[in-house]
């Protein structure tokens, strides 16, 4: 078990040992990704499946965080291609599901964001919680989502301009002063929508 | 070609920022979520699964 990731032991350990301590962070990437917990549940436990019958394949000198992002997308895009179920559906389900503790400051603004953020298509979340959230390089997303570095540059912009658009935020607009107007607005449209 | 436009203005960069740190929440929101047993559970069996069957392994 390795806890501190400073210790370095003398000896590489078993990346399957590692495995655990990266749970937290895959689960994370997977509820982003998915929006719905028992999905993203499934997602990891067909990832932690797939990674350990596969980890002769894992090249220790690389992030194995990387590593198991990349089992988990792919697993998540390709049940998706299988199933292209309500994916859409998952504004009331998300909110139900997802127990989010609002800090007492811009606790409103949040749940817009979130709100917002589950409208985005999978591919946007995908590319705004690697580079924008999790601290992955548009280099290291490039290899996850398997495509060229500046189309993940490009799908980045666009996707926060797609997320501004969601909460008719303009440049130079405050997120957290005109709350009131936003949240009409994001109401409004998703009444509109007739989700 | 230039690919620090969409960074460019000040008024953008602030936007992004913003989006950022929101996603940051999203995303810690998201890792503060507790985990259920099941994985842990689920390693232990591969785990042992792995002990119980050491042919061609290692």
């Amino acid at each position: 078990m390795s806890s501190s990731p400073d210790d370095r032991p003398a000896s590489p350990p078993d990346p399957r040992d590692r495995l655990a301590g990266a749970i937290p962070r895959l689960r994370a990437f997977a509820i982003s990704l998915a929006r719905d917990v028992t999905m993203a549940d499934d997602l990891v436990q067909e990832t932690i499946l797939k990674a350990w019958s596969n980890m002769d394949k894992f090249d220790p000198a690389t992030n194995l965080d990387a590593w198991l992002f990349t089992i988990l997308r792919n697993t998540f895009y390709s049940s998706l291609r299988k199933t292209r179920r309500e994916v859409q559906d998952s504004d009331g389900a998300h909110a139900a599901t997802l127990s989010v503790r609002p800090a007492h400051d811009g606790r409103l603004a949040l749940q817009e964001f979130q709100r917002a953020f589950d409208q985005l298509s999978p591919e946007h979340r995908e590319v705004l919680i690697l580079v924008g959230a999790s601290g992955f390089s548009c280099e290291e997303a490039s290899g996850m989502m398997g495509v060229a570095v500046g189309t993940v540059k490009s799908r980045a912009s666009r996707a926060r301009k797609r997320l501004a658009e969601l909460l008719h935020l303009k440049e130079g607009e405050d997120m957290f002063s005109g709350t009131d107007g936003a949240t009409q607005a994001v109401v409004m449209r998703a009444a509109v929508a007739g989700f | 070609m230039n690919r620090d436009k969409d960074e460019g203005t000040p008024a953008r960069r602030a936007l992004r920022e913003q989006i950022d740190e929101n996603l940051k929440r999203v995303y810690t929101a998201a890792l503060n979520e507790e985990l259920p047993d099941r994985f842990r559970d689920l390693l232990a069996q591969l785990k042992a699964k792995d002990s119980t069957d050491t042919g061609d392994k290692g």
